[in-house]
């Protein structure tokens, strides 16, 4: 149980790296840069509307104060880290003055549940029918299978979402293609909220399985398809263990160990899945957010949504990496 | 390397399909250097035209020819992979051969920075960029920066070969032949992970131009340069699919499946190959 501890340990020390090196990296790359925030705002307010020059000057003041730019780059960081810390990015332009971090929190439910049920999904359907492709290696089903998630595995997500929106949009349209809910819907605990946003969840979560599960399937095929020659598996046969105990019990959960480690590493990756999902199919989750954003030129909400996300892919590795000791009992006892 | 090569086409499937693909892509891309069009101007030719003998794959909105815009931008993109995968080997080799050969702290240290990179999301750090830079973001600087995000994988799978390699009785002679570690590294280990970055190659090309696409078609990179995604985007911008000009996103969607089917086809069975256990079931021995 001690080596269980120091591997924790140690893992939430990592974790507390990547989150400080990731948003530091965040602040710098956005302060160091030549162009400044209160240019760009100021330029966007007055392609709009006439101002006075003496307004234009105060409004300068004002911003100049808002982001604090005229300090030094350290204090500035370090007034970064102290706002951070009580979940202050300052207020959204988008939505002015509405705080840039209620935004985020507000979009961030959606892709949680779209990320974590896809990921799961994914990761279950790509390892079962690899494992059991492996071991049943001349099935006709499987091999055809096989051929299909070699087909889909390596088309970018964005062409994938697309693909699917012409053909549910266009061609059958029978699934809703946009939101995350209907329009005539009010939010809340009932069925009919319930139900409109599964129905919106489907488009978005079957194009990140479609390009997950191939990955899965293939990786897992291969792992399977060693573990089966081991010696213990053969003596199991002959001692006629029956086949559901061999493929569950000894073959699956073998190779499931490494598939278990890849799954954390993957998680960044799915992460930009998601923003280019929730993009097509306009779901209203951080990657919608953090385009409008950019779009608008909204400083500290792409602050924040960048600082916000870095956190939660960081959080998800280091708690897929704690379940790990569970699922390998060599893992806990080192 | 011939008989390789000969070997892999005759005995691998995957393989043949996937340099077929390639092929094709890759000379498709070539003919944009005989280009009668400069693919940056726009309003050359009648507008919203079908595909036709003329314009075999049709006109887009913006009166360019599809054959040769699309040729420029294949070109463009593949460039870019390329550049991202060869400086994106130079890191992975560098970091991985020296943690798995040196050990000790240089390890612990440089597979501490590699778990870090693997941790950050990628595409929100490159949506950074862009807001930043803007319009200064060319597809170099791109390339550069994704380059350095592209590394901690491969770095990691070439360290596990390089800690192998590092116990194996040649190693000790060139020590002890007096070889200096830059030696050993370069000139006795790096042909061992030859194969292992061939193979890596191809499948950092699919995620850098897979990136830049993604990027291209939210219009986050310098639109006016033709690239895969670049047309894409300005397919979305002029509606094309309800307008009714379909081969405008047809004809590049077909392309960009045949090029990233074949790049992996290609990684896989040069995967494959590396595994000499595979290799002699395929060839039925």
């Amino acid at each position: 149980m001690q080596g269980y501890f120091w591997f924790v340990g140690k893992r939430a020390l990592q974790l507390l790296a990547v989150v400080f090196f990731g948003i530091s990296a965040t602040f710098f790359v956005t302060h160091l840069s030549p162009i400044d925030p209160v240019e760009q705002v100021l330029g966007r307010m007055t392609a709009r509307a006439n101002f006075a020059p003496e307004a234009i000057v105060a409004m300068r003041q004002a911003l100049t104060e808002m982001y604090g730019t005229n300090e030094p780059l350290l204090s500035q960081y370090i007034n970064f880290w102290l706002r951070l810390m009580r979940g202050d990015l300052g207020p959204s332009l988008l939505a002015f003055p509405t705080p840039a971090m209620a935004l985020v929190m507000r979009a961030l439910p959606w892709t949680l549940g779209l990320l974590i049920t896809s990921t799961i999904i994914t990761f279950v359907i790509g390892n079962l029918f690899g494992g059991l492709a492996g071991y049943a290696q001349d099935n006709k089903f499987f091999k055809a299978f096989g051929i299909v998630a070699m087909g889909l595995q390596p088309i970018p997500y964005y062409i994938v979402a697309f693909i699917l929106l012409i053909i549910f949009g266009f061609l059958w349209p029978v699934l809703p293609i946009s939101g995350g809910f209907a329009m005539n819907v009010t939010p809340g605990w009932n069925w009919t909220f319930v139900g409109s946003v599964l129905t919106h969840s489907i488009l978005p979560a079957l194009s990140l399985v479609l390009v997950g599960f191939g990955g899965w399937f293939i990786g897992m095929r291969a792992l399977v398809s060693n573990v089966v020659t081991e010696d213990y598996v053969t003596y199991a046969e002959l001692a006629g263990v029956e086949r559901k105990t061999i493929v569950g019990g000894y073959v699956m959960r073998n190779a499931l160990v490494p598939q278990f480690t890849a799954l954390a590493m993957t998680l960044g990756g799915v992460f930009s899945g998601t923003v280019i999902t929730e993009q097509v199919f306009n779901y209203p989750g951080m990657g919608s957010l953090l385009i409008d954003a950019v779009n608008a030129g909204d400083y500290s909400l792409v602050l924040a949504v960048s600082t916000v996300s870095v956190s939660a892919v960081a959080l998800a590795i280091f708690i897929v990496d704690l379940l790990h000791p569970l699922l390998d009992p060599r893992v806990r006892a080192e | 390397m011939l008989a390789v090569f000969r070997d892999l086409l005759r005995y691998n499937i995957e393989f043949a399909i996937g340099i077929v693909l390639v092929g094709l892509v890759v000379i498709f891309a070539c003919l944009s250097f005989f280009s009668p069009v400069d693919p940056s101007l726009i309003y050359m030719t009648i507008p919203d035209q079908p595909p036709s003998a003329q314009y075999w794959f049709g006109t887009n909105s913006r009166g360019q020819d599809l054959f040769w815009q699309l040729s420029a931008a294949f070109r463009n993109s593949l460039m870019f992979g390329l550049t991202v995968a060869i400086l994106s080997r130079i890191i992975s080799i560098a970091v991985g051969l020296a943690s798995g050969y040196i050990g000790g702290w240089v390890d612990r240290v440089l597979m501490f920075i590699n778990d870090i990179f693997v941790a950050v999301p990628i595409f929100p750090v490159l949506v950074l960029f862009y807001f930043v830079l803007r319009n200064n973001l060319d597809s170099f600087t791109l390339a550069l920066i994704m380059a350095c995000f592209g590394w901690p994988f491969d770095a990691r799978l070439i360290r596990s070969v390089a800690l192998g390699l590092k116990h194996r009785e040649f190693t000790r002679h060139a020590v002890f032949a007096g070889m200096s570690t830059r030696k050993v590294l370069l000139e006795e280990h790096l042909p061992y992970v030859m194969p292992i970055i061939f193979s890596t190659f191809m499948n950092n090309m699919l995620w850098s131009i897979g990136l830049e696409v993604t990027l291209a078609v939210l219009g986050f990179t310098n639109i006016n340069n033709p690239t895969i995604g670049t047309v894409l985007y300005w397919a979305n911008s002029h509606s094309a699919m309800v307008v009714g000009t379909w081969w405008w996103i047809v004809i590049p969607v077909i392309l960009i499946v045949m090029t990233f089917l074949g790049l992996f086809l290609l990684a896989i069975s040069m995967n494959e190959y590396i595994d000499p256990r595979s290799r002699l079931r395929r060839m039925g021995a």
